[in-house]
């Protein structure tokens, strides 16, 4: 089952793509006493300082304790644009499980989103949290692994009635993968693979809307792994599940998709009057011999090219989370299953 | 009325002593080999300790690697000395359950760990070069502990693996494990090859019932200590099986030492537990030839050294220099042998 699933998504990417002349190298250098874990995201500031979302392991489940609890398992660590170690940023924080993703904004704040604890939260600058999306479970689902220790059950469980995968219109998450503001600062979070939804709050963190659930149809999602916005307010929502991107406007709105793409589970946008849209068709975790390239292409969907495949050496990958793209022709790739980031240069 | 009580003890000895009575060696006539023992040679710095020292293995320079079982699993660096050099891999993804280190040619360091499920190659800094398997995420919620048939085995996914060894080419070889029972190769950069055996355990040859440790010669035939079937196992280079050795006791563990005339040392540890009886029949480690030959035994169980209590791994990079990492007495010995004399026959 496995295997047929891996090869499907192997067919159905375009190999006809042109392939893109690449360097890569490891752009940090770690102290002797941090180790990167699965990274779930990296993300640079306007400084170029960079932030790595990793996975550090020793999630520690209590016994003993009326309910079993879960925390640690999570870091955020930044860098500076040479990837010396600068700090370590929400040391212990109460929502560090199992690290998604983390995006900067244009403001600098540092946003992190984590799977397991289902929230989203804001750092500013200086590392300090500055604004909170969702509410950590009190404690672990038990009997465990039946669709994830998150709000149990189909839809997040908390939406009375509501189609699988839409949850309630509120910030209450299963499973959240990632953040995205458009210009005005709306906040769109992928609620991810538990829920199978987008929701939109105000800058103020205020309720808007939500649209999705699970599905294959238009607007619909088997899993939103990624979103990215452009210039226009316009959403675009990898759908790994379902092997394409999905493309809404502003306000939910369906606009069209994008396939060809594989298993799109990360996506970034650059910023500047072209943008360009690069995509993961990301490796599955137990796997390195389908997949793997990351692909650049415009905004409506034209390839430009491809580059890397999956693997353990560098310009391979393994299972991609994150691209940031905040310069187009330099990216940097958060990879689950070789514990680390590239720095890549597209020539 | 004493005579019978000592007759009944007699009579439960024997029944306890059945149980374990296949662990006993059917060889014979084996000269014993003098040695010896340098007990605690490693020196710790104050506050430190070893706990379960379940892995041991040295360095081309002599430096000794421990890796064991404390508040969480650790692995210490001591140069030849035994004086205690540096930790590594502080808080890493990968460490929760040591099970195994070794060290290869080109002294990068190799960590086996039963509970993430990781087999970790670090360099000789100790900085993580690459990562094998995948840890299970903790957004899966608990693991509950393994029953019922094992899970269908997978290329890149271990399921509590044991060891980790390499032939001249560099090609990668995993013994995997407790709930799978076979033997992985993969090639240097990570990719899979091939394997011997599988999920299911099994006594044919190529069959294993808990392939427990794993070393390949310089021929690059692989050795496996096939523990539950109280034997090892020689594969060659594409995993197809040679011949196997059921007469040395139980398949524990068992180290090969480098150069142009290999030894292969096989340890038919006592069982966990100390049953009655168990020190009798059980404990010696047997110094071979890659040919079979039988050159002689040492060593038996006991608390104080020079005994010892159920060995886990032995380095033997310096075949006369046996380091024996011992899981229940939290210690690491060094066994001074007497060099062998040079077989005319064989040179």
């Amino acid at each position: 089952m496995v295997a047929f699933v891996a090869a499907s998504i192997s067919t159905d990417a375009q190999n006809a793509a042109p392939a893109l002349t690449f360097d890569a190298a490891n752009p940090l250098t770690l102290p002797d006493d941090i180790y990167l874990g699965e990274v779930g995201g990296v993300a640079t500031n306007s400084r170029g300082d960079i932030y790595v979302y990793t996975r550090t392991g020793h999630p520690t489940l209590s016994i003993a304790t009326a309910r079993p609890f879960a925390h640690g398992g999570s870091r955020l660590f930044q860098f500076d644009r040479n990837g010396r170690f600068t700090r370590e940023i929400g040391a212990g924080a109460y929502g560090f499980l199992f690290a998604a993703q983390v995006r900067v904004d244009p403001q600098d704040n540092i946003w992190v989103v984590d799977e397991l604890s289902a929230m989203v939260m804001k750092f500013d600058s200086q590392g300090r949290v500055a604004f909170l999306l969702g509410r950590k479970a009190e404690a672990i689902n038990n009997p465990p692994r039946a669709g994830g220790a998150g709000p149990a059950g189909e839809g997040g469980g908390r939406g009375g009635g509501r189609a699988a995968g839409a949850g309630a219109p509120q910030d209450v998450f299963n499973r959240p993968t990632d953040v995205a503001w458009d210009a005005q600062g709306n906040i769109f979070v992928a609620d991810g693979l538990g829920n199978s939804r987008i929701a939109k709050f105000n800058k103020d963190g205020a309720f808007v809307k939500s649209w999705g659930q699970r599905g294959t149809g238009n607007g619909e999602f088997a899993s939103v792994n990624s979103i990215a916005i452009d210039a226009q307010g316009n959403v675009y929502a990898a759908d790994a599940g379902n092997q394409r991107i999905q493309v809404f406007d502003n306000n939910g709105t369906f606009k069209s998709e994008i396939k060809g793409v594989g298993n799109a589970q990360a996506i970034c946008i650059t910023s500047g009057p072209n943008q360009l849209m690069y995509v993961s068709n990301s490796n599955p975790p137990n796997d390195i011999d389908t997949a793997g390239e990351i692909y650049k292409m415009r905004l409506d969907g034209t390839m430009v090219g491809k580059f890397g495949r999956a693997g353990k050496l560098l310009k391979e990958f393994g299972t991609v989370n994150e691209i940031d793209c905040r310069s187009e022709n330099t990216l940097l790739v958060a990879e689950v299953g070789n514990f680390r980031v590239q720095k890549i240069t597209i020539r | 009325m004493h005579r019978h009580l000592a007759h009944a003890f007699a009579a439960l000895l024997i029944v306890a002593g059945s149980a374990t009575a296949q662990q006993k060696a059917t060889i014979t006539g084996v000269p014993e080999i003098s040695f010896t023992s340098v007990p605690n040679f490693l020196k710790l710095p104050a506050g430190e300790s070893l706990g379960e020292s379940v892995a041991v293995a040295t360095d081309s320079k002599g430096h000794v690697f421990v890796y064991h079982r404390r508040d969480t699993t650790r692995l210490f660096e001591f140069d030849r000395n035994g004086t205690f050099l540096k930790e590594i891999g502080k808080g890493y993804y990968g460490f929760e359950f040591a099970h195994s280190v070794r060290v290869d040619k080109d002294d990068n360091i190799w960590t086996v760990d039963e509970g993430t499920n990781l087999v970790t190659k670090f360099s000789p800094e100790g900085k993580v070069l690459m990562v094998l398997g995948r840890r299970p995420p903790a957004v899966d919620g608990p693991v509950v502990f393994p029953a019922g048939p094992n899970q269908p085995s997978q290329k890149y996914i271990f399921c509590r693996p044991t060891d980790v060894g390499w032939d001249p080419q560099g090609n990668i070889f995993v013994s995997d494990g407790y709930c799978n029972n076979r033997v992985v190769k993969y090639d240097k950069n990570g990719r899979f090859l091939a394997q011997a055996g599988s999920e299911k355990s099994g006594n044919g040859l190529g069959e294993f019932n808990l392939p427990h440790g794993l070393q390949v010669d310089e021929r690059g035939n692989v050795w496996v200590a096939d523990r539950t079937n109280n034997r090892y196992q020689v594969l060659d280079n594409n995993l197809k099986p040679m011949r196997e050795i059921t007469n040395l006791g139980v398949g524990w563990t068992l180290c090969i030492s480098p150069g142009p005339h290999q030894y292969v040392f096989h340890s038919n540890s006592n069982p966990n537990g100390n049953a009655p009886g168990t020190w009798d029949t059980t404990g010696e480690i047997y110094k071979t030839e890659l040919d079979g030959t039988v050159l002689g035994k040492f060593g038996k169980p006991g608390k104080n050294p020079p005994g010892f209590q159920v060995v886990h791994m032995m380095d033997c990079r310096n075949p006369n220099e046996i380091v024996l990492g011992e899981i229940e007495s939290w210690r690491v010995q060094k066994f001074i042998l007497p060099s062998t004399p040079s077989r005319t026959s064989t040179r």
